[in-house]
């Protein structure tokens, strides 16, 4: 027999408990740290497994699913249920039939987010179940306990996962999948489904005695369990902050926690009255410690834990152990190896042209945020999907003539059918003088390439429809659209420039596939040199930003004369062969390896 | 079979084959028999970022982060990168350096420079310090890109794994073109 333990992801793991569970539907939208859910259960056979265009979408199609009795999955980060929050808070009020899961997948630390909100607040907020996995053997047993509540209390139910448990490996009891108790098919229950104010005035005291119902379950189920050892240290706490604590105290009392909403509050008034000190372990906010306070008792939280960035061990030791923080070895300072855009990227070009123009941007969620760093510098605003739309209108509504010809919005393809559609349509419908370069690389690259309503290609690798986004855009009423191609920096310019000074709606969509697509037609590949005799030092090249281009430090002169503080040379190994040193350099210093 | 836990901390550059080796050596050490936990963080870079990956193994593993100063060893796929660790290693760790240099950004354009003295540093910092030159010995097997599988002979050598444990995995990771090529890379890092 296959053994059945394997090690997976905290991500991998939950795809497994919702194809053991027999999922039926799943949707998302691509997004750092829950991206993988999706694709893992995407190699299953048997669910409809889809990126939506964006959350809301996602959650309103598992929700169709669930109301048809099929159990439905929802995945996304922890932004992104701030998207699907408009379902989400009246999906509370009808239930469903078949179960549905959202699985919230936080960043605290912000590893890849614009900001670490605590999703644990949306389980309170909207009245709903919230599960939360200490490891991966957890997170696919939790996965499938969460269809079982949907199902037995009719509520969605929140699964939360952080990057951490999402991104660490541990081992894992896989199981073959099982039947759902509920048959799918078509029933009618407008009075449950439809939420007029009649309606749903009837369904809210449901939601409220659901709830409690919930608590009284919390008390008895298994996920929240007590590991009773030395009575002196009492620690509540959940996921991957229960994995620390125990880790540095495996010796103290434990009230550990699988359902973080609603609480067990008589199994923890127990437990607190058992132990001599009590602590609340959580990461970002405390939201267990303000409900255990507002219980009468008397707890140590953020008085000993940060309340910003991830916990680890050394964190969770200092604050349960009091130390004093000691002498850390002071690590010498170090050049910083950020995140960069690829050698041949084909946003590189566009942003060394809008740096140049001194253009102030306003940006939005992708790789293309990466602009923002020198020396490109190109960046002025990123807040939210599809924020720089609006930005740039409202900058243009607010300022008139002073901002014409000097804003600009780039925004990436996905992210520009995410959520930036509607906000173009804004721009011609109240009359903008605003210009918006949709950076089309023909996937979501920044989460690790993954397509979209663009592409011409489902999550499954099946062909579909493409939409096309210049007809899109002249479909909106916007009547100057343009195409170009970002590895012509000459052309591009101009086009730029014409474009931004224009007191009407424009779009212009620069189209090159991401350098690291499989499927796509790319620049040559073919690196690119510096001839060293013609190379005259004025560093034109390194404007761009590009890790195959180095500055070397040599006093000297070329072979015209010309004195130099240093030279350029290329990675022969990093180079793509874009060609945009190239088409900087005013001495014809980088020439093709076959001397062109 | 060991019974405590045994921390391994692996650091480089993001593209370097960091996340496959440490995902090889997760698979080894469950079929050898412990429990095994690792952490590391992907998203942001697909490429040229900084990236560290914790390993953990023993009879028992609760977090997947190594503790600040626990690491028993560290493998350092760059020299730079190593530097950037040093608070995680504990007091007596081994140390295993890939001899390559990758230039961030402000040493590419001029603006920082390459910190000098790095094996130096960290051979100091060692009770086991050997330094390897990864991405030779991979060629030399066959295909640069085996420099994290040439990385895993070394750190065999400084574990008590059967090597057929490591050598089952590897064939098993790679398509059967590249067995032996990652083979020949395992044997060389055994032996650097």
């Amino acid at each position: 027999m296959k053994d059945p333990r394997t090690v997976l992801s905290g991500n991998e793991a939950i795809a497994r408990g919702a194809f053991e569970s027999g999922v039926k539907v799943a949707a998302a939208y691509p997004g750092t740290p829950s991206t993988e859910i999706l694709e893992s259960l995407g190699a299953y056979s048997g669910p409809h497994v889809e990126w939506s265009p964006n959350e809301k979408v996602a959650l309103e199609t598992a929700m169709g699913a669930a109301f048809g009795g099929a159990r439905a999955l929802a995945v996304m980060k922890h932004v992104g249920v701030n998207v699907a929050a408009d379902p989400l808070f009246t999906l509370s009020y009808t239930g469903l039939r078949g179960g549905l899961v959202l699985v919230t997948a936080d960043d605290p630390e912000m590893h890849s987010s614009q900001n670490e909100q605590d999703n644990r607040h949306y389980a309170r907020f909207a009245k709903v179940p919230m599960l939360e996995p200490s490891d991966s053997q957890e997170a696919k047993d939790l996965t499938k306990t969460a269809f079982d509540l949907s199902e037995n209390f009719d509520t969605p139910v929140m699964l939360r996962t952080t990057t951490r448990v999402s991104h660490s490996k541990s081992i894992v009891q896989t199981a073959e999948p099982t039947v759902p108790p509920v048959k799918p098919g078509l029933v009618k229950n407008p009075v449950k489904l439809v939420m007029l104010p009649a309606n749903a005035r009837r369904r809210h005291p449901l939601v409220e005695k659901r709830m409690e119902d919930l608590a009284r379950f919390a008390e008895t189920f298994p996920g929240n369990r007590i590991e009773w050892g030395d009575k002196r240290v009492g620690i509540i706490t959940s996921g991957i902050s229960y994995a620390y604590a125990k880790e540095v105290m495996p010796e103290a009392s434990f009230l550990k926690l699988g359902m973080v909403y609603p609480l067990p509050r008589e199994m923890i008034r127990s437990f607190a009255s058992q132990v001599e000190k009590l602590y609340v372990v959580e990461e970002l906010d405390p939201f267990i410690e303000e409900q255990v306070r507002a219980m009468g008792l008397a707890v140590e939280g953020k008085s000993a834990f940060p309340l910003t960035g991830e916990l680890n061990p050394l964190l969770v030791e200092k604050g349960l152990k009091n130390l004093p923080p000691g002498p850390e070895e002071t690590a010498p300072k170090l050049p910083a190896r950020p995140p960069i855009m690829c050698p041949g990227c084909p946003h590189r070009g566009i942003f060394s042209i809008l740096n140049k123009m001194k253009l102030f941007v306003t940006g939005d969620i992708g790789c293309y945020t990466l602009g923002f760093l020198p020396p490109l510098s190109a960046i002025d605003t990123c807040v939210c999907m599809g924020a720089s739309i609006g930005h740039a209108m409202g900058l243009d509504k607010a300022l008139g003539e002073e901002a014409l010809g000097k804003v600009v919005a780039v925004i990436g393809d996905s992210t520009f059918l995410h959520s930036g559609i509607t906000s173009l349509l804004n721009v011609v419908y109240n009359r903008g003088a605003v210009t918006v370069v949709i950076l089309d690389n023909h996937t979501t690259a920044m989460t690790g390439r993954q397509d979209h309503p663009g592409t011409g290609c489902t999550l499954k690798g099946e062909e579909t429809f493409e939409v096309d986004l210049a007809k899109l855009a002249k479909s909106l009423g916007v009547k100057h659209v343009k195409t170009v191609n970002p590895y012509d920096l000459a052309a591009t310019e101009r086009v730029i420039k014409r474009e931004v000074q224009r007191p009407e709606p424009s779009v212009i969509i620069s189209r090159a596939p991401c350098i690291l697509s499989r499927r796509e037609k790319k620049v040559s590949g073919k690196p690119l040199a510096v001839d060293s005799d013609l190379c005259a030092g004025c560093r034109s090249c390194l404007r761009l930003g590009c890790p195959a281009v180095a500055w070397i430090k040599e006093e000297g002169t070329n072979a015209q004369g010309k004195k130099r503080k240093g030279r350029a040379a290329i990675d022969e190994f990093l180079c793509n062969g874009c060609t945009l040193c190239a088409q900087m350099c005013k001495f014809g210093a980088i020439k093709g390896n076959n001397g062109k | 079979m060991e019974n405590r836990i045994t921390n391994i901390l692996l650091v480089g550059v993001g593209g370097q084959g960091i996340i496959l080796a440490s995902e090889i050596m997760a698979d080894v050490f469950m079929e050898a028999g412990y429990d095994v936990k690792k952490s590391e963080v992907h998203g942001m870079a697909q490429r040229g970022g900084s990236v560290s990956t914790h390993v953990r193994f023993g009879p028992k593993v609760y977090s997947p982060l190594i503790k600040e100063g626990e690491t028993d060893i560290f493998v350092a796929f760059e020299e730079l990168e190593a530097l950037r660790y040093l608070s995680y290693l504990s007091p007596r760790p081994t140390i295993l350096l890939n001899e390559q240099r990758l230039n961030p950004p402000g040493v590419s354009l001029g603006n920082e420079d390459y910190p000098a003295d790095v094996k130096e540093v960290l051979s100091r910092r060692a009770k086991t310090f050997r330094s390897i030159p990864a991405r030779d010995l991979a060629v030399r097997a066959g295909d640069v890109r085996a420099a994290n599988v040439v990385l895993l002979g070394a750190l065999h050598s400084t574990l008590s794994i059967p090597e057929k444990a490591w050598t089952d995995r590897i064939l098993k990771r790679f398509p059967p073109k590249a067995g032996p090529v990652n083979l020949e890379a395992f044997r060389l890092g055994k032996a650097s």
